[in-house]
């Protein structure tokens, strides 16, 4: 890697404030950057710790009912204090990579990155969850915006993610062979006003939702309610590990398996 | 009852405990006071002519102490290959030079530009990005099929053409081959590509070398599988020093599989560097650079048909493959799709009439060598599936037609060139049957579409030739290296053993399984004897490790050399015990004069020995060290059958494979929990090759898998635990331990039982698909399921 300046600040403020340096860039976990850094992929002239803050780390359960998650949060964190609050949540969470990437990633990390292949995207898409910003609150549905693209702005730090709990919910994701990242992952929430489907993996332009199956799963939510829908393979991504049309595919049964397994 | 000690125990690895706790000494741990550390500058594009390379500013930059290119090698050696083979028309084959650091174009992504020498890593690869080049891109050389065609793009502009050699075995007669396929029953045809594959072992390839301007001698410290062979390559044709002068050290490797068997290019510039900077200098590879620099294996694309007669009877097999041989000529990779693929076609079977063709062709890829196996899965893939898909077409039990056409008479001389001294296939097989039980088939299958899954049995033999040997022929053949190896028995005074041998242990269990030999024909206890490897300096003249001939041949020749110290100890049993030598008998660590109570003990020998006091010297020189060389008369030919179960999921198209056994017919077994070890990994890579490895180029000849993102290694969740069966054993005739070697044999008979059970399991349910290509990925199922 090259040289860069280091910062690790204890709060908030602290951070934004290291962050408005010229080419300062946050770190998170460093799953993603760490990497890139050693293969001199990027260059930033300051790194921004976020590990040190406190405040960006934990979860709880707010006064409505909703999850809100710390963006520091690791997996391993979610996997473990999610797991009675929002199980789906925690199983996607508890099977992020391997227990290594799971103790450093955090879900801010994941988020800001936005992988068109991350696991984290689905959830928070499906769920219709906020993610909360040291300067605003940004709806799931505003926030991703294509590949390795968000809303977020220069030096802008996900503090927390706030998820609505639904009903019933299940993330069914189908392994791409050598990274174990989803080939295709689909994540499928019911509430009360409805389904949201969300599917990450498959799309040149990341993460979105599924429209035609969460109409037909909020009047019908069982797997056979999708059984005849098809999704358009152009706008898939194809590459060595699956085809097109191979996605495309997955992406239905993928589906099912997370109606059958939200139940 | 099994054994605690010696031959037939499984003693435990004792090297494991230094692995296993850390204390292992790799090469990378070796650090040398004052060493610089080498960066190689790496073109990322496959093909491209070399105009300028400026090295001037990088030169300037911290820290860097010397930047070479190609220009600094203009008076040395390329890198050598290891086998001439010579083509159906009797000419050699074509050998393009291979410079340490490109000169005139570049002809693989990771080919290397320059090197920079500089005190730290980061210093060095700081100035390698200093470096100014021109390389004019040039059309890329990619698909093999294209590459053979006349007028297609040249990898070596001074070359003829970009096929290397074209190569016939068997009956070269082409009219009598066309009349056996004109007069066939039947005939089944297949075309099907054996993928290429990365390696990996675990440890990357390191060198560490230094040069003492006092001595004017080299240390080279590197990963490899076979020191000697390394030392003679890089002395004798690359860098024409003396072998006096130049030390090669291959410690704790932490796995080979082939890929360091090869002499590259790195050793040669890190030693030659050693001198021209005066300073030790070290090379880590990363991880990166092991995916576009480690030779890698198979890529092979063929179509093979096989005759058969009324009775199904196999009556002619034809093959016509293309071999990939990459950029340049590896060690070993001409011999390859030749010697070790082509002798190995008649497989199991009484086939009369074989025609091997094969065409060897260069591309704009990294070389192309021997991976576990190396010509031998290629051999067993191709045949083991065409009788799959000839069983299917005649409705004919796929055992039962393997077993109707097996040798069943030994020796036998088969059409292509080897004579399979034992075996006993059908014995096999039958071990087979029962250990996998396949009578439970049925019900497993009905259990598996209970629950809406495909089931399918996949069942094969193999064949392996290992030990290559012996010198005399392979030199024929073109091989430019003997084949025998070398041990040296050092007893010392206290009767301890110290025991060098030219095989090199990495990850074979040497340390453990060597000594069991020695101590059961001594009687003495394992813990005394110690092995070792790796050394030049310490080492007798020995070839290595590869192609499973470790025991069968090195083993041997530390048999020998054994047998030579019980002979001379015995004379110094029979001066003390004042007895006649012809009376002396060892048993237990005692010598005894036969048919009395008088004896001494291995100890007070060996003390004897070296302490001469009371001792024959009129007859004997003191001191007990004996040293052998050994050349096997032949090949050793360990063969088996698997079969391998699998379930596939129809609407996603993966593949689980549910179980998976192997009987293998290893001949004799020094340590069967070292076998098993073997077989284990082997069946673990050769899953890896089915359902997930693959090495892909684009059109232009970038890497598409170049890391762990896209090359999919196999996990310990992607194979079951194994169920595998030694107990077929027809001991080796020709070797004193009657072993026939096993590190291979789980990664040549596995692919083929992984395919043909997945096309069973399709075929069950009611696809009619003949072939999918390895690797058998979920995409690959569904679309063939969906074709």
């Amino acid at each position: 890697m090259y040289s860069f300046e280091f910062e690790k600040p204890s709060t908030i403020a602290e951070a934004v404030a290291a962050l408005g340096a010229e080419e300062a860039q946050a770190l998170g976990g460093g799953q993603t950057l760490i990497p890139t850094l050693k293969q001199r992929l990027a260059a930033p002239a300051k790194l921004v710790s976020l590990s040190g803050i406190a405040e960006l780390k934990g979860v709880c359960v707010e006064d409505d009912g909703a999850l809100a998650i710390g963006g520091g949060t690791t997996h391993a964190t979610v996997a473990r204090e999610a797991a009675d609050k929002y199980p789906a949540l925690a199983d996607l969470a508890s099977h992020i990579g391997d227990p290594a990437v799971r103790n450093r990633g955090t879900i801010g990390g994941s988020l800001a990155n936005n992988d068109p292949s991350a696991c984290y995207p689905a959830a928070v898409l499906a769920s219709g969850a906020t993610i909360r910003t040291n300067s605003r609150d940004i709806a799931a549905d505003d926030f991703f915006q294509g590949m390795f693209t968000t809303a977020l702005a220069d030096g802008e730090i996900i503090t927390s993610v706030r998820f609505p709990v639904p009903q019933a919910a299940n993330y069914q994701k189908f392994l791409q062979p050598a990274s174990r990242f989803a080939l295709v992952g689909v994540f499928v929430a019911r509430f009360a006003d409805g389904v949201r489907v969300a599917v990450t993996g498959a799309s040149e332009d990341g993460v979105f939702r599924w429209t035609e199956a969460e109409q037909a799963l909020s009047a019908d939510f069982r797997p056979d309610a999708v059984k005849d829908l098809k999704v358009d393979p152009s706008g898939m991504i194809g590459d060595l590990h699956g085809s097109k049309e191979y996605r495309a595919h997955l992406v239905g049964v993928m589906t099912r398996r997370a109606v059958a397994a939200a139940g | 009852m099994p054994k605690d000690s010696g031959i037939g125990a499984s003693s435990k690895r004792r090297e494991d405990v230094r692995f296993l706790t850390g204390a292992g000494n790799y090469t990378d741990d070796i650090n040398i006071h004052g060493q610089a550390y080498v960066y190689f500058l790496r073109s990322d594009i496959a093909h491209g002519r070399i105009n300028s390379i400026d090295t001037a500013d990088a030169e300037a930059m911290p820290g860097v102490v010397r930047v070479f290119t190609g220009a600094d090698f203009e008076g040395v050696g390329g890198m050598p290959c290891g086998w001439q083979v010579t083509d159906r028309h009797g000419q050699p084959m074509q050998e393009p030079p291979h410079p340490i650091l490109a000169q005139g174009k570049v002809r693989h992504v990771g080919d290397p530009i320059a090197a920079v020498v500089a005190d730290s890593l980061e210093q060095a690869r700081d100035a390698a990005e200093a470096i100014a080049f021109d390389i004019e891109e040039l059309p890329a050389v990619v698909d093999m099929r294209e590459a053979a065609k006349g007028g297609a793009t040249k990898v070596h502009d001074d070359l003829t053409s970009n096929i290397c050699y074209d190569w016939v075995l068997g009956e070269t007669d082409d009219a009598k081959v066309d009349e056996v396929f004109q007069n066939a029953a039947h005939v089944t045809t297949l075309e099907l590509t054996n993928n290429r594959l990365v390696a990996n072992p675990m440890e990357p390839r390191v060198c560490v070398a230094e040069y003492s301007r006092g001595t004017d001698e080299y240390t080279l410290y590197t990963t490899s599988q076979n020191p000697h062979v390394i030392r003679l390559l890089m002395c004798a044709f690359v860098l024409g020093l003396p072998e006096h002068k130049v030390r090669v050290v291959a410690p704790d490797v932490g796995g080979g599989f082939g890929t360091k068997i090869f002499h590259y290019a790195e050793e040669a510039f890190c030693t030659f560097a050693a001198k021209a900077c005066n300073r030790p200098v070290k090379w880590t590879a990363s991880r990166s650079e092991a995916f576009m620099s480690d030779a890698q294996g198979r890529d092979h694309v063929t179509k093979i048909e096989l005759a058969l007669d009324s009775d199904n009877n196999f009556v002619g097999l034809r093959t016509d493959t293309l071999a990939n041989m990459g950029a340049y000529l590896s060690t070993f990779s001409s011999s390859v799709p030749t010697w070790l693929h082509g002798t190995l076609m008649a497989g199991n079977y009484k086939t009369p009439v074989i025609q091997v063709n094969v065409k060897a062709i260069f591309t704009n890829t990294v070389p192309v060598d021997a991976y576990r196996g190396a010509g031998r899965p290629e051999a067993t893939f191709q045949l083991e599936r065409v009788i799959d898909k000839a069983a299917r077409e005649l409705g004919v039990d796929p055992i039962k037609l393997r077993r109707q056409n097996f040798i069943t008479e030994f020796p036998y001389d088969t059409p292509v060139a080897l004579t399979y001294d034992t075996g006993d296939y059908n014995g096999t097989m039958d071990k087979l049957e029962a250990a996998a039980d396949i009578a439970g088939f049925p019900a497993r299958r009905a259990e598996s579409e209970a629950r809406g899954k495909l089931r399918g049995l996949g069942v094969n033999c193999y064949i392996e030739a290992c030990g290559i040997a012996p010198s005399n022929i392979v030199g024929m053949l073109g091989a430019r290296a003997g084949l025998y190896d070398a041990a040296t028995v050092r007893v010392n005074a206290t009767g301890t053993i110290s025991v060098m041998v030219g095989a090199h242990s990495h990850g074979q269990g040497h340390e453990t399984a060597f000594p069991q030999v020695v101590a059961e024909m001594i009687g003495i206890d394992e813990s005394m004897v110690e092995i070792v490897h790796g050394d030049t300096s310490k080492i007798p003249f020995g070839m290595g490790t590869y192609g499973s001939r470790s025991l069968a041949v090195c083993g041997s020749a530390m048999v020998r050399a054994t047998e030579k110290i019980i002979n001379k100890a015995k004379k110094i049993a029979a001066h003390l015990l004042e007895a006649s030598e012809a009376d002396i008998e060892l048993k237990d660590g005692q010598f005894t004069v036969a048919g009395t109570d008088k004896s001494v003990a291995w100890g007070d020998v060996t003390l004897t020995a070296y302490v001469p006091h009371n001792f024959p010297l009129e007859d004997i020189e003191p001191g007990l060290e004996e040293t052998a060389f050994y050349d096997p008369a032949n090949f050793t030919f360990p063969a088996g059958a698997y079969a391998c179960e699998v379930e596939v999921d129809p609407e996603t198209g993966k593949v689980t494979i549910e179980r998976f056994t192997a009987a293998d017919d290893f001949g004799n077994i020094v340590n069967p929990m070292i076998v098993d070890g073997q077989v284990h990994g082997g069946i673990g890579q050769g899953i890896g090759q089915a359902l997930l490895e693959n090495c892909v180029y684009d059109e232009n000849g970038q890497l598409l898998s170049a890391s762990y993102m896209d090359y999919a290694m196999p996990r310990a969740d992607d194979v079951p635990f194994y169920t595998v069966d030694h107990s077929s054993q027809t001991p080796c005739t020709h070797n004193p331990l009657g072993v026939k070697g096993c590190g291979e044999a789980g990664a040549i008979g596995s692919p083929p039982a992984v395919v043909n059970a997945v096309i069973d399991a399709l075929q069950s349910g009611g696809k009619t698909v003949d072939h999918i290509d390895m690797p058998v990925s979920p995409s690959r199922v569904w679309a063939a399921m969906n074709g």
